[in-house]
């Protein structure tokens, strides 16, 4: 039987649709207009796919969403939960509060309920104090039905999770199951500060992923399809809607991830350069290994520094839409405003009265779309040298992306990509493939599946290369459960720390391993 | 005697990842202490050397341990008051003010918290000028200051105080201490008399650094270049400009040495520049010529905003200016060469001052 699959992804300007088949043959793709209700266009482009797509409904079998609404959340401080701050490790941490550096705006909605409490542990995992579970006790009943979800950090608890496990637990007892909880530990690493601004926005949109997901799936429903739904993380797997609506800050980079892993899909290149011009930006990643290259750097959401794991992109303000201000002595200026969306009508080939990047290009000639009348009257050489800028834009954030002086494979996907040349400095070839302006839904539709886990275990027990392999065959584990194909699983990351002074020789280790879904039969 | 507030407080933040010279640690942690110490206990005294009397007990103070320990269990910022109480108990005598020993990089701002903490005033003056990676590293080790006794402390209420027969042995018991403790700790270090601060410590640092941080902050504004501000302010010199096209990192017992080479742009065009380093920049050189050594500092700014970049944050592509500023005069005496000169980091080279190796250069 046919199988077919839907991969949406929402940028700032549209929100894309590709159907593909059990070949990860592209059967239909659209393009809607992004709204300010970022539901409703998602909505549109489901519409509009599975119409062009005209499959049998009952052969849809996935469906796969990379969406913006829990970044939007953070960055417009909107729809964010009530929620409480729980820190376990005084009397070390005291001299700097949760929230210290964080936007004020946001300290004020997310710092109504923010408790320190004694515990946490040593970088080797001995305690630095003993958990002060009345405390936590007094904490439950003081926010009891004043907030929707806590956030849980505890020095430490990459190394020792225990403080964290116990503190929810007696908030479950108080509090319910229902209330969503949200341990640090399971969602960055080493770093309290970050760790904990990240565990924080993590809490805060948890109502934001619920009402998302709970959307998409009434929107399937409304169409008569009966696929099973995932979302789109930071490092390009996918995850289900229960660990989507636990973990939502997980989703808050899948856009451009999903360009890139899309990318390395449509060129069969697992090392190259990605440039993915849209309406508004130009986002540069690189590809190594098929996967995004992860940033080294501390990561700012919405004025937020967090340390997860996030695809290292360089934005330059060049895309479709930016608007190009030309002055009396012929000088000018590229952006970085844009019209976004509204190219369409305010574009000077779409009858507009702005000129933006796109009416460049048609004026000299280097795409064919609107009316290049509407832009004959402009200098030629004043056209070049803008288009040369532009250029160069790019290629000077190419070479700051590259780690060497060796030319790379470019790949350009994105709706704006037509501004940018065949040939590009640094670039050893520069590659179009064909659906380039889907590239990131196609992403999101091929994603894999992944199992994770995190685990401290003793290696005098079976020495350090069997445990490793445990670990490994546990994270497999994992990857079948939330639906992988046996066949297609490897481990993409490994990882084991020795905690010095406990006994046995104890060490943490954490591996994921990823694949594509299981077929359905 | 002026009191520091929060914008202070962030300008001197930046003025100290300049003078870390690429390492010391970043500020941040530091810096939100300080703000927050601000907040809660209101602005903090900040005290010109002159304004210590010769007979008060000035005790500097500084974190000692693994970053990667002090970015996951953040000071709880009551330490120092262990370690005063057993400092004033052994020296009978109380203690009148702290100061940075090291003010480039994260030590620099950690001071004003314990200060706030403990009601006291910050001196305007530190022990290196800059960031170095050894405790004897210090001005106040020329002038033959012991670094004991000295008070280790930690989070959780232990303090432990230190007498030593000498700098190598108080290094070394701190270390292990430490680890002990938990991996990083608060540090009472070199307690000396405000006559000795007069003469050993240098003077009205985070003044500069605070001036550099506003140059920097303001440029954008009033639009201006802030390095050639920043170059008025420290009487230093340009010695590069260019683009990041290779780095070499390897760590060796427990430091991040490595080269970074620089190709030139602008004036700079077809040369090249190899800027060594061992935590902080030590040694600026092209093919024909060495253009800056230790204990000189070299700076490498962002070339668009001037801001400073570490070590660990220079990667293929930063677009930078490198700069050279002259060092105290106290590290240009023989001792002062002898403990922080290009021979004691492994470089076969005599030391020479940057304003003379720009000389030179132009002739």
């Amino acid at each position: 039987m046919r199988s077919y699959r839907i991969g949406i992804d929402v940028g700032g300007t549209h929100t894309d649709a590709v159907m593909l088949d059990e070949f990860y043959q592209v059967i239909a793709e659209t393009k809607a207009p992004t709204t300010t209700d970022v539901s409703k266009g998602i909505y549109h482009a489901l519409k509009e796919v599975v119409m062009n797509a005209n499959v049998p409904l009952e052969q849809i079998n996935y469906a796969m969403l990379g969406t913006t609404h829990c970044t939007n959340a953070i960055v417009e401080r909107k729809r964010l939960n009530q929620i409480a701050v729980i820190r376990i490790g005084a009397p070390a941490t005291l001299a700097i509060k949760p929230l210290m550096g964080v936007p004020e705006d946001l300290q004020e909605i997310l710092g109504k309920y923010m408790y320190i409490v004694e515990g946490g542990h040593e970088f080797d995992g001995r305690e630095i104090a003993r958990l002060d579970e009345e405390e936590i006790y007094r904490i439950a009943n003081n926010v009891k039905g004043k907030v929707d979800s806590i956030a849980i950090t505890s020095v430490f608890s990459p190394v020792s999770n225990a403080h964290e496990q116990r503190t929810a637990e007696i908030l479950h007892e108080v509090l319910g199951d229902e209330l969503e909880l949200s341990l640090s530990s399971e969602i960055g690493n080493v770093g309290l500060l970050e760790r904990e601004n990240a565990t924080i926005l993590n809490a805060a949109v948890v109502n934001v992923a619920k009402e998302t997901a709970n959307g998409f799936i009434d929107a399937l429903k409304q169409e008569n399809i009966n696929a099973k739904v995932f979302f789109g993380q930071n490092d390009g797997t996918l995850m289900s809607v229960e660990y989507t609506v636990r973990y939502p800050i997980l989703t808050i980079a899948c856009g451009p991830t999903n360009s890139l892993r899309g990318a390395a899909f449509l060129t069969n290149k697992s090392d190259a350069v990605v440039i993915d011009v849209g309406g508004t930006t130009t986002d540069i990643g690189v590809l190594s290994n098929a996967f995004p290259r992860q940033s080294s750097l501390a990561v700012e959401i919405g004025g937020v520094r967090t340390n997860f794991r996030m695809p290292d992109i360089l934005s330059v303000g060049l895309g479709g839409g930016t608007i190009i201000q030309v002055f009396e002595d012929g000088s000018f200026q590229i952006g970085p405003d844009s019209v976004g969306y509204k190219l369409s009508e305010k574009a000077l080939i779409f009858g507009g009265d702005t000129l933006t990047a796109t009416d460049v290009i048609v004026a000299l000639g280097r795409a064919n779309i609107g009316d290049a009348c509407k832009v004959n009257h402009l200098s030629k050489d004043l056209l070049q040298a803008i288009y040369e800028k532009m250029v160069s834009m790019v290629e000077e954030a190419l070479d700051k992306m590259k780690t060497s002086a060796d030319p790379i494979p470019v790949v350009l996907v994105g709706g704006g990509s037509i501004l940018l040349p065949e040939v590009l400095k640094g670039a050893s070839e520069v590659i179009k493939p064909v659906n380039f302006g889907v590239a990131n839904a196609i992403g999101s539709a091929i994603s894999q599946v992944s199992g994770q886990i995190e685990k401290i275990f003793m290696l005098d027990e079976l020495g350090r290369e069997k445990t490793m392999e445990r670990a490994k065959q546990m994270a497999f584990e994992e990857a079948k459960i939330a639906g992988g194909d046996p066949e297609d699983l490897v481990i993409v990351d490994i990882e084991d720390v020795p905690l010095a002074y406990l006994p046995g020789n104890a060490t943490r280790i954490r591996a994921k391993a990823a694949g594509s879904l299981k077929k359905m039969s | 005697m002026r009191y520091i507030g929060k914008q202070e407080i962030e300008d001197i933040a930046v003025g100290a990842a300049l003078l870390g010279t690429g390492g010391g640690g970043d500020p941040y942690i530091g810096k939100l202490m300080a703000l927050q110490a601000i907040e809660e206990k209101g602005p903090i005294q900040l005290l010109s050397v002159e304004e210590v009397p010769d007979g008060a007990l000035v005790v500097p103070s500084a974190m000692m341990g693994a970053p990667t320990v002090m970015i996951e269990k953040v000071p709880s910022g009551k330490e120092a008051i262990g370690a005063f109480e057993s400092l004033q108990a052994y020296l009978g005598k109380n203690v009148f003010a702290t100061m940075p020993i090291e003010a480039g990089g994260v030590n620099s701002l950690l001071p004003f918290a314990l200060a706030a903490e403990l009601g006291l005033p910050v001196i305007d003056a530190d022990g290196m000028g800059r960031a170095f990676p050894e405790l004897q590293m210090v001005t106040f080790f020329l002038e033959g200051i012991s670094a004991t006794p000295m008070v280790l402390a930690d989070e959780k209420g232990n303090s432990s105080l230190l007498q030593t027969v000498n700098n190598v042995w108080a290094e070394r018991i701190a270390r292990s201490a430490t680890v002990e403790m938990g991996g990083s700790v608060m540090l009472s270090i070199y307690p000396m008399e405000g006559k000795q601060v007069k003469q050993s410590a240098i003077h009205q640092i985070l003044q500069l650094e605070e001036r550099i941080g506003r140059t920097i902050r303001e440029a954008k504004q009033f639009d201006y270049d802030p390095i050639a501000e920043i170059l008025s302010i420290t009487n230093g010199f340009q010695l590069f400009q260019g683009k990041v096209i290779d780095i070499d990192r390897k760590t060796e017992s427990g430091f991040a040495r490595g080269m970074a080479t620089i190709e030139g742009t602008d004036n700079y065009q077809d040369q090249q520049l190899y800027l060594k380093f061992q935590n902080e920049h030590l040694l600026a050189e092209t093919k024909d010529n060495v253009l800056c050594m230790t204990p000189d500092l070299i700076a490498v700014l962002d070339s668009d905003t001037g801001l400073p970049i570490t070590t660990e944050g220079l990667r293929y592509g930063s677009r930078c200016v490198v700069i050279g500023l002259p060092c105290d005069r106290k590290w240009r005496t023989e001792k002062g060469i002898e403990t922080t000169g290009p021979r004691y980091f492994g470089y076969d080279l005599d030391y020479t001052p940057v304003e003379k190796l720009m000389c030179m250069e132009e002739e």
